[in-house]
């Protein structure tokens, strides 16, 4: 890990932290508790996707593993929560190395066929096994968490605990970049070929690489779970992994910073729209739902099309602009 | 100096004005509702968004209540989980209302119980499964307007017993309507002695059901009855026609609406189904005391939105109603409300409500009334 990413996080802590005492109501903060499960699991999207170049289409399924996992084992067995976590995450893996070891050996996007197919079957189960899942009725009464008998009870204490788990999440994720692996990834994106003659042992790194960003998206979900205290299988469908997918590509593949910025930016923008909304509805100006569609698909098309590195590029490059046409101005003055 | 002057005055007579504005006014009544009106399910948010604006714009017109202006909170829940969690919390935190009407869904109206049990703010839900309102006990602060499934079933086995029919058999489509209403169907089949010869399912995007029509006919059952929301149900009276396979046919209460009427064509001629008295209004006889209602309700609507009344807009209306005459009564303190609520009494759209500490839906299988088509319209059946 840089130095410039160590002070990233020491800046992002210090904004989680302030953040609940300047918007205050507990409406906003839960907003925020829901921007922290897309958040974790588009780090670990981005992992796949910035650094082994791989798209994965299916990570809502993962985080409907994670979420069914707490939700059953929590109710119908009486587990602790966390050891259903744990359950959670091994059951994620097994699922990715299912998948990943087959399609990750190809060259090629077979990753994103693969997993399209394994989201749709999962939501198909958590459908149609009514026995097991509940069916589209889904599994209600899911408790709340507790840390040493202290429960996470209020949107607050849930705000602060996800986001030290996202911070910690965050900090994992830069280090595997900076690590050995995380060089050894980015040679396969820029070249599979050349990383293989190199040494590499690409298929191998692809699959762990798939699996981690596969534990990502099973923790958010058991989270999620326990959060809400209820699901169904409305959350894990194939729209929420395309959702998943555009939040890293708005915010920047190439940088774990990227999902992280897009994840909380998408996340939010509903409610941004829904306050406008009734800025304009002020005016005596009819507002309809179906606006926020136009506008939210005007922002992705603008944002792809000038900004195609995703937003923590474009407005980098912004500043570094700025700062070029600044220090010329002054230059010149002298 | 005088600018400043100038300023400082204006400044400080909006401030005072501003606070003595909630003084000089009484205060609005604020009520949430929460209606898929985009989405995949916008066909139960919509007349239900509709009929909300349409009641809250009568009340004021009149005065209010007590004086007090009926103020709606509507939120889009897009018939999606977390949406609708965020949306409860806007209204409870955010706009601070003392009632909550709606979700339009089951699986929306069971992901908000938790948020409104925690924040105790009464919630009367639009849908229809009944779990929302059951264990009474643990869903204190939450009531329900749609009538329930297992009145559907025991009014369906009740007209199947008059007619002597034993041997029945059962389809249903894979949603949670279709599984809730098959799992009704085989709970109390036993209770009135009624023989299930065959359980086949469907899913809502299939095109055809020859296959398990085939299966049920070679089961030898005597009567069918298709449990379903989905426009797919309207394929199965078009496929028994098809099949010349001639038994009586009977749906849920989710046939409920014109389209799949429509959908059916001349094979829907026939079929019968317990449903709210809304559907066929004009058949329902003088002396019901819902009548009037029905009617004013019907007329309203359809004059003001060109568009055919559905029994989801009928649900909206019964629980804005119990809202506004419990606001009457005690005022807008959420606690009250709920207490008034659990004493309620309602002529309304889906039937006579008596609520009671026992029972958050109020109403009995008499909620339903026994409707068959005749030349493609609802009518009540005679016999």
């Amino acid at each position: 890990m840089g130095t410039k990413d160590y002070l990233g996080i020491i800046w992002f802590s210090i904004i989680l932290v302030v953040t609940p005492f300047i918007i205050g109501n507990d409406y906003y903060i839960g907003i925020l508790v829901f921007a922290a499960f897309n958040c974790l699991s588009c780090i670990g999207l981005s992992l796949l996707m910035g650094y082994a170049g791989q798209i994965s289409l299916g990570h809502a399924a993962f985080l409907g593993i994670g979420a069914y996992s707490s939700a059953l084992l929590t109710v119908k067995m009486g587990w602790s929560p966390w050891l259903a976590i744990v359950l959670g995450i091994i059951l994620a893996v097994i699922m990715a190395l299912v998948i990943g070891i087959p399609s990750l050996r190809l060259k090629g996007h077979y990753l994103a066929m693969a997993t399209l197919g394994f989201g749709s079957i999962i939501h198909i189960v958590t459908v149609a096994a009514v026995d097991f899942t509940g069916g589209p009725a889904g599994i209600s009464q899911i408790p709340t968490l507790n840390i040493f008998g202290f429960p996470i009870n209020s949107d607050v204490k849930y705000y602060a605990f996800i986001w030290i788990i996202v911070v910690i999440g965050l900090f994992f994720a830069l280090n595997i970049i900076h690590s050995r692996s995380g060089r050894a990834l980015r040679a396969i994106h820029g070249s599979e070929d050349a990383a293989g003659s190199s040494g590499i042992h690409t298929s191998r790194y692809k699959i762990r690489i798939f699996v981690i960003s596969a534990i990502y998206s099973s923790i958010a979900g058991s989270f999620y779970a326990h959060y809400v205290n209820y699901i169904d299988p409305g959350p894990f469908g194939i729209m929420h992994s395309v959702l998943l997918v555009t939040m890293v590509a708005v915010g920047g593949m190439h940088k774990v910073w990227g999902a992280v910025i897009g994840s909380i930016l998408l996340s939010v923008l509903p409610e941004i729209l829904s306050t406008i909304s009734e800025v304009v509805e002020g005016y005596g100006i009819e507002y309809k739902p179906d606006y926020d569609t136009l506008i939210y698909g005007s922002i992705l098309l603008a944002i792809m099309l000038f900004l195609p590195g995703g937003i923590f590029q474009g407005v980098g490059d912004g500043f570094k602009r700025l700062k070029k046409l600044f220090t010329r101005k002054t230059s010149s003055a002298v | 100096m005088n600018r400043k002057l100038f300023c400082f005055t204006a400044v400080s007579f909006f401030m005072v004005m501003s606070a003595l504005t909630p003084h000089l006014f009484a205060e609005d009544y604020k009520v949430g509702c929460l209606f898929s009106i985009t989405g995949s399910a916008s066909w139960l948010g919509e007349p239900e968004r509709n009929t909300a604006e349409m009641i809250a714009e009568e009340i004021n017109k009149a005065g209010g209540i007590n004086g007090h202006k009926l103020k709606l909170y509507i939120e889009d829940t897009q018939g999606d989980n977390t949406r609708a969690v965020n949306a409860t919390k806007k209204l409870i935190k955010k706009d601070k209302v003392c009632a909550i009407i709606g979700p339009s869904r089951s699986g929306t109206s069971m992901a908000v119980i938790p948020i409104v049990q925690a924040e105790q703010i009464p919630l009367i839900s639009c849908a229809g499964a009944e779990v929302i309102v059951e264990p009474v006990q643990e869903r204190k602060w939450v009531f329900k307007t749609p009538q329930k499934d297992s009145d559907c079933v025991k009014r369906i086995y009740d007209h199947l017993t008059a007619k002597g029919i034993k041997d029945i058999g059962i389809i249903s489509g894979t949603t949670g309507f279709g599984t809730a209403g098959r799992d009704q169907l085989k709970a109390i089949a036993k209770e009135y002695g009624m023989n299930i010869v065959a359980d086949e399912t469907y899913s809502p995007a299939d095109t055809d059901m020859t296959a398990q029509l085939v299966k049920i006919r070679n089961s030898g059952a005597k009567a069918l009855v298709n449990w379903s929301i989905v426009p797919a149900q309207s394929i199965v009276p078009k496929n028994m026609k098809q099949l010349k396979f001639d038994i009586p046919l009977y749906q849920s209460h989710g046939f409920g609406n014109v389209k799949y009427v429509e959908a059916a064509g001349p094979a829907a001629d026939g079929i019968i189904f317990p449903g709210g008295r809304l559907l066929c209004v004009d058949s329902v006889s003088d002396d019901n005391p819902q009548k009037a209602v029905l009617k004013q309700y019907r007329d309203a609507y359809e004059a003001r939105f060109k568009d055919k009344v559905s029994t989801f807009g009928g649900h909206a209306y019964d629980s804005l109603w119990l809202v506004i005459n419990a606001l009457k009564a005690v005022g807008d303190d959420p606690a009250k409300i709920r207490d008034y609520l659990e004493t309620s009494t309602l002529v309304g759209t889906g039937g006579v409500f008596k609520f009671s500490p026992t029972d958050h839906n109020g109403l009995d299988k008499n909620a339903f009334e026994m409707i068959t088509i005749k030349n493609g319209e609802f009518v009540v059946l005679k016999d």
